[in-house]
């Protein structure tokens, strides 16, 4: 059977039980699935934070990771797999971003969702703005320097 | 070419997007960058460290030496940290 491939970007939350079900549902070849949520922590390097808020680049984000799931497929053998990406205000403890991978075994699952997740993160348009008692500033991107331009990759 | 400004370089300039005709000694996203400082404080403010701005042509991430002619859309922001 084919593999299925949803990729959404979308201010509401996400339901992971309903996205597990519409990606298994109907088929007897998938083995596994692996499901990695990201939640809204609510403290950052120990400030407290009230909320965060995404924003992205409508178009480029969708392409993106497009491309990385293609990557994915091409790299394993993948029946399926799900991104769903929050935009807006995101308050503590709720989801900001849902990775499902379907597949035979589970190795196949597992290395797809940590490929996945850390390259959204490090190449997918999304920036995150944190609102605390202090005011509002935007999240700093971890172990970036000047060196991190070298990254810039035509992926 | 239209272009487009994420996150605290869309705060810094101003604006987030707009339409721009650079002459043809700009050529690439890099001396773009440059052309664009010379607009005013906000540009110099938001592109105050060149090497930390990631930039796109047409949804896909270039390097700062790529060349922009031919690009429809172009876009500036900060390191990414969605996920």
């Amino acid at each position: 059977m084919s593999a299925h491939v949803t990729i959404r970007i979308q201010q509401a939350d996400f339901d992971i039980g309903r996205e597990i079900a519409a990606l298994t549902g109907g088929r007897t070849d998938i083995g596994a699935v692996v499901s990695f949520s990201g939640i809204c922590r609510g403290d950052d390097d120990g400030g407290k934070i009230a909320a965060l808020t995404l924003e992205h680049y409508p178009g480029m984000a969708e392409a993106e990771i497009g491309r990385h799931a293609e990557t994915a497929m091409s790299r394993w053998p993948l029946d399926g797999l799900t991104v769903i990406h929050r935009v807006g205000r995101i308050a503590p403890g709720e989801n900001i971003v849902l990775v499902l991978t379907a597949s035979k075994h589970r190795q196949a699952a597992f290395a797809a969702a940590e490929f996945l997740m850390d390259y959204l993160k490090a190449n997918a348009p999304f920036w995150k703005r944190e609102e605390s008692t202090g005011g509002t500033a935007w999240v700093d991107a971890r172990d970036h320097d000047d060196a991190a331009a070298a990254r810039w990759t035509k992926s | 070419m239209k272009v487009k400004y994420f996150a605290w370089v869309r705060e810094r300039i101003g604006k987030s997007e707009e339409t721009i005709e650079p002459p043809a000694s700009v050529r690439t996203v890099d001396d773009l960058i440059g052309w664009l400082t010379q607009r005013g404080e906000s540009y110099a403010y938001a592109f105050e460290k060149p090497r930390v701005i990631r930039a796109a042509i047409d949804h896909a991430h270039v390097k700062p030496d790529a060349i922009i002619s031919g690009a429809r859309e172009i876009a500036f922001f900060p390191p990414m940290t969605g996920g």
